[in-house]
């Protein structure tokens, strides 16, 4: 038999649950129309009250979700607070100071020992590898995506858009130890050599770096790990046009490449940009493939084929190894102004793609 | 209009047709390449140096042959099993947030917001954070700072996807609920919640087989190690480590080890997503993912 107490009997109920404040023994005792609450009732009302749990499970998750904000705020606040002997040492030039090596009167940039910090290396870095990967990246993924929503029969789609995911799903580390022994030697074999006899005019591609690490390694292999990401929310933006849109363009007369060209591409680009600008965001955070490619020298050199470093590739490299506490500062503020950027450009991509795929009708799959 | 109906006007829009396909065609070769390439290489140079020593043996000193990856792989279950418990109940408290309470206010708006921040924040910057945040002020590197930087990189993914699952439950069931006089936490948890759980679930596993190839996070918190530990307040070896550290040593055997320790990571990713895409092919969330 339940047990009811007077206490679990809301304020507001009606007067026919009174009874209820009485053992539940003493039913039997009642007069006859109090008898008659329902079993269903009476189930209920053995449940308790529910105002008090129901607050208390709704402040539980509001207390979840206000944990995400808890946690961005101690992350840039831990961050801000520990980069802040670089910060009153150098200010803002940290972003753009060179200094010159007094033996051999180079440019230098980065020299821990000598508490000599500047991020221009990284920066450069950071922003040549990601451009060479979205050069390599954007027209293979945007052709994909055409393929895949516009031509590819029926049964190959799925295990096609499958297989590019799965791409997005092997981890970073993987693709860092394909590329150090499956990728580097065939660009040091075959393809830097080439380069250089076609293209080395240009002093882009001077292959004096025997190792075949450089920004060019680290372009194609971020060019391979932004490819899912680009492809797949092209093809979520290209699906979201109309099918209408198709139709009137190939009733008058248009072929499959000039429908895709004026309605697809067209009423999608907004949204191409936008994924083109998620997967920029990808690569300008990633690390340890590029640590594993680059070569990890805080050096500017015009040649593709040069080694570099990158900001995520920096961190990743020395920080475990700092000599000093100006050096840790200096690696977290790097950090703090990669988180940053990154922020900002993620935000950016996601208005975009908001903005086209807002409204549309659900995907089919 | 006379141009529009040349025969050399005609043909050269039939031959653009075609070239654009031959290069669509071309482009999706290029990117299924690499990955058949990086599959190819790892089951080839990975399962040849695959053997029961390197389920049961730790890694042996430098210029020894054999040993294995006995202490990275329980090392990982460890630091991935305390990461889930960290980021899966705020994830889909934060996500039953969204979908129950917050419908449209503009806290849950910013919510929303900060997990898409969230979601963006390299993982080596969290690495970096939590060192801060937790290896500082501890005084030492611990397997439980790496949990705690794997764990919030979950919360995102798996609070938008509880938020998106929830939302796809018709209203009809929670009136339903509510009309038989089930109170509201009860109807969020036992009708809303259950009913969506494929695809929370599928959500889950899709954080965590992101967070479990995760590296650079673990570099300055787990920071790895030689030997056994299943201290949660010790330096703690992790498969992705190993296998980084391993791939840039010098030694060959080293090498062999790194290649099956990859074999072996990205088995447990791929089987846990074709376990999700599995799942959610059928039942009533099909499409849903």
């Amino acid at each position: 038999m339940p047990d009811i107490r007077a206490s679990d009997i809301p304020a507001a109920s009606p007067p026919a649950s009174s009874p209820g404040s009485k053992p539940a023994g003493a039913d039997s005792a009642l007069p006859a129309p109090l008898t008659e609450v329902s079993a269903q009732r009476r189930f209920l009302l053995s449940r308790g009250n529910s105002a008090l749990a129901d607050r208390v499970f709704k402040w539980l998750m509001v207390l979840c979700a206000l944990s995400i904000f808890g946690i961005v705020v101690l992350i840039v606040w831990q961050l801000v607070l520990r980069s802040q002997l670089t910060w009153h040492a150098f200010g803002f030039r940290f972003f753009y100071q060179t200094f010159t090596n007094p033996d051999s009167h180079q440019p230098m940039y980065w020299d821990p020992v000598n508490s000599l910090f500047s991020a221009v290396p990284f920066i450069y870095g950071t922003l040549v590898s990601s451009f060479l990967a979205l050069l390599m990246a954007v027209p293979l993924a945007v052709g994909t995506a055409i393929f895949l929503t516009e031509m590819c029969p029926r049964a190959l789609r799925g295990p096609l858009a499958f297989l590019t995911e799965l791409l997005a799903a092997i981890p970073s580390v993987i693709y860092g130890l394909w590329a150090v022994f499956v990728l580097v030697p065939i660009l040091r074999e075959h393809v830097n050599p080439l380069l250089t006899q076609w293209l080395g005019w240009t002093g882009l591609f001077n292959n004096d770096n025997p190792t075949g690490l450089g920004f060019l390694a680290a372009g194609v292999i971020l060019a391979v790990m932004i490819l899912p990401i680009i492809s797949s929310l092209t093809r979520e933006v290209m699906s979201a046009v109309p099918h209408a849109q198709r139709e009137a363009a190939l009733a008058l007369g248009a072929t499959r490449w000039e429908m895709i060209r004026m309605s697809v591409l067209r009423n999608a680009r907004i949204g191409i940009v936008g994924a083109i600008i998620l997967g920029l965001g990808r690569a300008l955070g990633e690390t340890m493939a590029v640590t594993m490619v680059i070569g990890n020298t805080p050096e500017i050199h015009r040649s593709l084929l040069a080694n570099g470093s990158s900001m995520a590739a920096v961190i990743a490299n020395e920080f475990t190894e700092a000599v000093s506490n100006m050096h840790l500062s200096a690696l977290i503020e790097i950090g703090l102004a990669l988180f940053m950027v990154t922020i900002i450009v993620n935000a950016f991509a996601q208005v975009l793609v908001w903005a086209v795929t807002r409204g549309a009708p659900a995907q089919t799959r | 209009m006379s141009t529009l109906r040349s025969p050399f006007r005609s043909r050269m829009r039939a031959l653009t047709d075609h070239a654009v396909t031959g290069l669509a065609i071309l482009a999706t070769l290029i990117v299924v390449t690499p990955l058949i390439a990086i599959f190819a290489y790892l089951v080839v140079k990975g399962a040849v140096s695959l053997n029961w020593a390197f389920f049961t043996q730790v890694p042996k000193p430098v210029g020894e042959p054999g040993g294995g990856m006995a202490n990275a792989i329980v090392g990982s279950a460890l630091l991935l099993g305390v990461a889930s418990l960290i980021g899966v109940p705020i994830g889909i408290g934060a996500g039953i947030f969204l979908a129950e309470f917050g419908r449209g206010t503009r806290l849950a708006n910013a919510v929303r917001f900060t997990a898409d921040v969230l979601n963006g924040v390299p993982s080596i910057v969290m690495g970096l954070a939590i060192y801060a945040l937790i290896v500082v002020p501890q005084g030492h590197f611990s397997a439980f700072s790496g949990s705690v930087a794997l764990g919030i990189m979950m919360i995102p993914t798996v609070c938008r996807t509880t938020e998106e699952m929830l939302l796809m439950v018709p209203h009809a069931v929670r009136e339903a609920a509510l009309g038989l006089g089930v109170p509201n936490w009860r109807s969020a948890l036992s009708i809303t919640v259950k009913t969506a759980s494929p695809g929370i679930i599928t959500g889950c596993m899709l954080a965590f087989a992101r967070v479990a190839g995760e590296t650079a996070p673990l570099l300055f918190t787990a920071l790895g190690n030689e030997f056994w530990s299943s201290s949660l307040n010790q330096p703690i070896a992790a498969l992705p480590l190993q296998i980084y550290e391993y791939a840039l040593s010098p030694y060959d055997d080293w090498h062999r080890l790194a290649w099956a320790g990859a074999l072996v990571l990205i088995l447990l990713i791929v089987l846990s997503v074709a376990l999700v895409r599995y799942v959610t092919s059928r039942g009533v969330l099909k499409g849903a993912s």
